[in-house]
């Protein structure tokens, strides 16, 4: 039966315009008023696939500081010109092959004069590449991989601390809370981050003279971790420590709980400092994570000037204020990585009074300063060049009676704690 | 139809060299970027139609060719410091072997059998490579910044890298004419149109079909290489995505699947379709919903594709399409 | 044990949602490739009559089953019946573009972020093994819709026009059957078991609009493994399929499984296409 021509007609010139509608988006031409300047920050942002809600969390976290840093009246340079910022941000669909495409045109293109990576390690390794090919100054932030900065980069710097500091911690804790233990099982998603947290964490524990009697990845996306935790429960293990993301992390948390195994502490990745991760119920009691950062923290002008530091900057009240007079809810570690990159930037800017590039450069290789996110100080070894050096993880544990509430404490470091460790975990 | 009386195949080559060396001449690198995508999905949508549109065999896996050409190739560059070339050729033979291989295996497989097997080895291709430690386990291959220095630093080797590109297209679209017009050609339509009738007719279909599939997979594995030497690392989950081949599937539809100029128009089309809905404010957030609602137009109501519809609407126009 | 038991159960589920492509694979000779987004539409249907209407689960299955057919029903007519005879990858396209249509609308409605149903029923220990009460309550209704849906082709007079198209459609409309209906009808079926399946697994999985993916490549394989076509072999198929995961990890690296399951799945194809349980057509 063939098709009416009408209809085809109508079908054809529907897709056409459709395309006459995508167009481009139009460059706005506002007039600058004669000593202003206009820097683009450039970036991607997951705003579907499966990185969605962590980088929105990010951006917005940015876009807050390129808010308040405008209507401040911009950043003076030195020659008399005052800049203000603009983001200029396009979809990754969390997707490694978009990033690098995106992030060419931000910089060839859309001429951004810094780049911001994209949330998650695999993908902010992908866009650095190409910072780095352009000669374009990149702060990653949402990115905790060590391997991007061993690849012989020298534009990009890391906000969050690194994948082989992320869950040393947690070790720490274990020893402090039960110098009798001495197993420990390690998990990691199969993924770039993961793996990298799992080994370092791995030779740290050995270092350590503990046993690491189980130490296997699942692949990303599984849902079903009984054949898993079956495995695991067979090699008796004292602590668990690992995972991925938040939905494996959360799943895993709730499984094992399900599965009643017999484990006196568990420390698992990212999922445990979300708020929503207490929507599991019972089987949040007592899990351990890791956290860039925690609003309970507080970093102080007095505490950096102990450890010889300059403090830079808002204070954490002051972001968690914002950020929710903004946003209608509170700030996250995603959206203080975010801000925090901004801060970055404005240091660097502030203290050269330009917006060249090699002299960012140098300005980011000479930083070692406080912030409401911590202590920034990046490693400037030709190796390492960019590593997060400075800041290190705060651990937080559920703690509570499940059948009235949980609640978030912050157990490590010992310096911000606002509670003990619950050991063992039930 | 031999090489000298075929215009519409000269001045399809024509067109193409002349748009790929636009940004060469231009020296502008956002020009050629652009025409990057476009030009990798024309050359693996061309390669694709050989399976698919001449043989009929719908290779719903295609892209493990993509991914395993560009994973040997940076393992050569990254662990023996190969040059861009030795890979390329190394990645094209890689994929072409794996094809070889395979093919025997599951071209006795019909229609929706030999598309889940494809699948199937995709799938498997991955889960391996996701365990095996000499390609990386999970975190894949990164390249160290410097294997940029060879070719005068990381400007010149993308430039390098798009040249080869360009030239790969070029390549492609030649195979593909090639097949059409001859004689082997005309036995891999004859299986599309009817196997058994074409094996009864004397033509070796094992044969033919397993030529096609490695011809299929040879400029694929050089494309992957290239690519992943671009973007500098390469992982398990993006090397061997699915929605990666069912994509180039669509482009082959899209532009009329069989023909020579129908795979160029369709992906050509389909790339820069994306890269609107990408960037326009107005699509930007439903974009995925767009694109499937204008593949869902296209397949019910123009399912021969551009190049199908424009020689059914303008018949003189068969002299010049191939 | 404990391993194999776990394999049983999940597989029924498994079983379940392989039992809604392998139907309309074998009365219409469609591979749906928007199986997987229906299974997360079942999913999200699941949770948001359970969590905004405070429905038992269990009950909110039901509607979101028939909501599933009608939807299924829709589907047909809109995208399929029109590209039904022509060709495999028209076919295909047109179910795929469904699959990007609907997973574009899902995303933007409720995102990427991952649910899940807090149900808690315990868990019951017999001997060795534990189980929990949410698993073994999927997998027994996994099994009752299996039979329900045998009994259905096999007993009642839709039934029986489904089977009679699915052997020979030309056949079957010269005795006057109406097949376009029951072509529609079929589809319908599918998606609603894939829907089901999704509500099962919201019971006592996370899930994320992108979950769907997984289940559909593991439908594939189950679809192969019990016979394109048919349903009781899909939900052996699917038993088969979760022993396997269930108890392979216990040998080696949890992560060689899917290598494991995707080459068994081509050898199955190339040295026996009509499936472990298949019968010759």
């Amino acid at each position: 039966m063939r098709p009416k021509p009408l209809l085809r007609r109508v079908v054809i010139l529907l897709i056409i315009l459709s395309l006459a509608a995508c167009s481009r988006p139009g460059e706005e031409q506002q007039a600058l008023p004669e000593n202003e300047l206009r820097a683009v920050i450039g970036f991607t942002v997951s705003k579907t696939g499966s990185l969605n809600v962590e980088s929105t969390r990010q951006t917005n976290g940015l876009e807050l500081w390129i808010k308040q840093i405008n209507e401040a009246g911009g950043i003076k340079l030195k020659d008399g010109r005052v800049v203000k910022f603009e983001a200029k941000f396009y979809d990754d669909e969390s997707q490694k092959d978009r990033v690098q495409q995106l992030y060419t045109r931000l910089a060839i293109k859309d001429n951004a004069a810094f780049l911001v990576s994209p949330y998650s390690s695999g993908l902010a390794d992908a866009a650095a590449v190409v910072a780095e090919q352009y000669s374009k100054i990149m702060i990653t932030t949402g990115a905790a991989s060590d391997s991007t900065y061993q690849r012989g980069f020298s534009m990009v710097y890391q906000v969050y601390s690194p994948a082989s500091r992320y869950l040393t911690g947690a070790v720490d804790l274990l020893k402090a809370g039960d110098p009798a233990a001495r197993r420990i099982a390690i998990i990691h998603e199969n993924d770039k981050f993961s793996t990298d947290v799992a080994n370092a964490v791995k030779a740290y524990a050995v270092d350590l003279g503990y046993e690491v009697v189980f130490f296997e990845g699942y692949d990303t996306g599984t849902s079903d971790f009984a054949p898993f935790i079956n495995k695991i429960e067979s090699s008796s293990p004292d602590a668990i420590l690992g995972g991925g993301h938040f939905q494996d992390g959360t799943t895993f948390a709730k499984q094992l709980y399900e599965k009643q195994v017999a484990v006196k502490m568990v420390a698992l990745l990212v999922a445990p400092p979300e708020d929503s991760f207490v929507e599991i119920g019972d089987a949040a009691q007592g899990i351990i994570g890791p956290s860039q950062w925690e609003p309970q923290v507080n970093f102080t002008a007095e505490g950096a000037a102990k450890q010889n530091l300059s403090y830079f900057g808002p204070s954490s009240a002051e972001f968690i204020a914002g950020y929710q007079a903004l946003f209608q809810e509170a700030p996250t570690y995603h959206a203080a990585g975010g801000y925090a990159a901004g801060l970055i930037l404005q240091q660097a800017i502030e203290s050269t009074g330009s917006l060249d590039t090699v002299q960012i450069k140098a300005a980011l290789d000479q930083m070692n300063i406080m912030t409401f996110f911590g202590h920034i100080l990046f490693d400037t070894h030709p190796d390492s060049h960019g590593l997060q050096v400075g800041h290190s993880m705060v651990y937080i544990q559920w703690q509570g009676d499940p059948s009235l509430s949980l609640e978030k404490e912050v157990i490590w470091p010992l310096e911000g704690a606002t509670a003990e460790l619950v050991y063992p975990l039930r | 139809m031999s090489l000298r009386r075929a215009p519409g195949f000269w001045l399809l080559l024509a067109v193409t060299l002349a748009i790929g060396l636009l940004p060469i001449v231009t020296g502008n690198p956002m020009v050629r970027e652009t025409l990057y995508t476009i030009y990798l999905a024309i050359a693996l949508a061309g390669s694709l139609n050989i399976i698919l549109g001449y043989t009929g065999y719908i290779s719903f896996g295609h892209v493990v060719f993509f991914g395993l050409g560009g994973y040997v190739g940076l393992y050569l560059i990254s662990s023996f410091n190969t040059s861009i070339w030795l890979a390329i050729l190394a990645g094209g033979v890689a994929a072409g072997l794996l094809a070889f291989l395979l093919g025997s295996a599951i071209l006795r497989l019909r229609g929706a059998y030999f598309a889940l097997a494809t699948i199937g080895i995709n799938e498997a291709m991955r889960a391996f490579v996701n365990n095996f430690p000499p390609f990386g386990g999970p975190t894949g291959i990164s390249l160290h910044f410097s294997v940029y220095q060879p070719y005068g630093g990381a400007t010149q080797a993308l430039w390098l890298d798009y040249g080869i590109l360009v030239a790969l297209t070029l390549a492609s679209i030649l195979l593909s004419y090639l097949v059409k017009s001859s004689k082997f050609g005309l036995g891999l339509m004859a299986i599309r149109e009817d196997e058994d009738a074409a094996e009864v007719m004397g033509i070796h279909t094992t044969q033919s079909k397993t030529w096609a599939y490695l011809l299929s997979a040879i400029i694929p594995g050089m494309l992957g290489v290239l690519y992943y030497f671009k973007n500098s690392s390469i992982e398990p989950s993006d090397a061997f995505n699915l929605a990666s081949s069912i994509e180039l599937l669509v482009m082959v539809m899209l532009g009329g699947s069989g023909t020579v100029l129908g795979p160029v128009i369709g992906a050509a089309g389909y790339e820069i379709l994306r890269g609107y809905l990408l960037l326009s404010r107005l699509f930007r957030d439903i974009q995925l919903t767009v694109s499937g609602l204008l593949l869902l137009l296209v397949v019910l109501f123009i399912p021969q594709g551009a190049v199908g519809w424009l020689t059914r609407r303008y018949p003189r126009l068969r002299q010049v399409i191939i | 044990m404990q391993y194999l038991v776990d394999g049983l159960l999940i597989g029924c589920v498994y079983g379940l949602a392989a039992m809604g492509m392998t139907l309309i694979w074998g009365v219409m000779d469609v591979i749906n490739l928007a199986h997987g987004i229906m299974i997360t539409l079942g999913s999200f249907g699941v949770y948001l009559l359970a969590t905004s209407l405070g429905m038992n689960p269990y009950l909110a299955l039901i509607i979101a089953g028939a909501v599933g057919l009608l939807a299924g029903m829709g589907i047909y007519k809109i995208a399929i019946q029109k590209v039904l005879d022509t060709s495999h990858l028209s076919t295909l396209l047109a179910t795929f573009s469904v699959n990007m249509i609907l997973l574009g609308l899902a995303t933007q409605a409720f995102s990427t972020n991952p649910r899940s149903l807090d149900i808690d029923l315990g868990s019951i220990t017999i001997g060795s093994v534990t189980v929990q009460v949410t698993r073994l309550l999927a997998a027994l209704v996994s099994v009752l819709i299996a039979a329900g849906l045998t009994l259905f082709l096999k007993r009642t007079t839709p039934g029986k026009y489904i089977r009679a198209i699915t052997d020979n459609r030309a056949a079957a409309e010269l005795v006057g059957i109406p097949s376009q209906r029951m072509l529609a009808f079929s589809f319908g079926l599918g998606t609603l078991l894939a829907v089901m399946a999704g509500g099962l697994i919201a019971t006592f999985f996370p899930f994320t609009v992108l979950s769907g993916d997984a289940y559909q490549l593991k439908s594939f394989v189950i679809v192969v493994l019990g016979g394109l076509g048919n349903p009781i072999g899909a939900l052996l198929g699917g038993l088969v399929l979760g022993v396997l995961e269930g108890i392979l990890p216990a040998f080696m690296s949890t992560s060689w499984v899917p290598v494991i399951e995707f080459v068994l799945f081509v050898v199955i194809l190339l040295f026996k296409p009509t499936g472990l349980f298949g019968v010759k057509k």
